[in-house]
């Protein structure tokens, strides 16, 4: 069994903020980060996925396959969008590093022929990394 | 409410100084085992640590730990200590030697007493070629990365 490791990535503008606490709360809570206008990151995506080497191929999938899986998937949808406004699973969770991280897991969740999902590791920055290893880990 | 499951990971600099010398063993001895570390006046590195905690991601908030939180954590019982200090003067290395290795089992000390995530993993980069890691005593290391 091998690892693959593709990264992709995607720049995007969110602010943190909970509809059931008050502007105080939110401030409270989440500082600068709830600023109603929002601010961005240049986020890396890296996504590892599982799986037997191929004996004619001697790949574990097609890294092309796998790259433009990542693009329709994650980064047509999130690059250059205000994850809060544009992107449908941040209407109700926070995009925080780590709900980003698993809701690409749930966009690629299956959708890589011949492999397994193994982890998805969003940065938001160099210093700051999540990961989510499924519902199940 | 709790949701899944995910992992979070900061790294934190700190600059310092040390010298890997053990005061039990002679002079030569410490020459020999330790090379140019041994240098009575010490040297110093810019050092990466990586904490990596688990948790569940509050539904409420999105997290499995406030940064904010964990930041002040860090600045008080990391950073106050480590960084702009000499190693061998802190506490921790009075009588040991402040390898990499070393300062990875105290950094698990000191985080393993952050109060709202648990600790997975320490990381030291000692410099950009050599990193450590630590999985807590008697941990099965994780063949990853």
């Amino acid at each position: 069994m091998i690892l693959l490791t593709r990264k992709a990535d995607f720049s995007a503008a969110h602010f943190y903020w909970n509809d059931s606490w008050t502007e105080a709360e939110n401030f409270r809570v989440f500082g600068k980060c709830a600023n109603r206008q929002g601010h961005g990151h240049n986020y890396t995506l890296e996504v590892t996925v599982e799986g037997e080497v191929d004996p004619v191929s001697g790949f574990v999938v097609d890294l092309k396959q796998l790259k433009d899986i990542l693009e329709q998937e994650v980064v047509s949808v999130y690059d250059h969008r205000h994850l809060n406004h544009e992107v449908p699973e941040f209407k109700t969770a926070v995009p925080t590093t780590e709900n980003i991280a698993i809701a690409i897991w749930h966009r690629l969740d299956g959708k890589v022929p011949n492999a397994k999902l193994h982890r998805v590791r969003v940065y938001e920055m160099p210093e700051l990394f999540a990961d989510f290893y499924g519902e199940g880990a | 409410m709790n949701g899944p499951i995910a992992h979070l990971s900061r790294r934190y600099r700190f600059s310092a100084s040390h010298r890997l010398h053990v005061d039990a063993i002679s002079p030569e001895r410490n020459r020999e085992m330790f090379g140019k570390c041994n240098n009575p006046f010490g040297h110093g590195h810019n050092y990466i640590a990586q904490v990596t905690f688990s948790g569940p991601v509050d539904v409420a908030t999105g997290m499995v730990t406030n940064l904010a939180d964990l930041d002040s954590f860090a600045q008080r019982e990391l950073l106050d200590h480590f960084d702009h200090a000499n190693l061998n003067s802190l506490e921790f290395f009075r009588d040991r030697v402040p390898s990499t290795e070393n300062v990875c089992v105290e950094l698990w000390r000191i985080f393993a007493e952050y109060p709202y995530a648990k600790l997975e993993r320490v990381r030291v980069e000692e410099t950009g070629n050599n990193s450590f890691d630590y999985f807590g005593e008697g941990a099965k290391i994780q063949h990853e990365e």
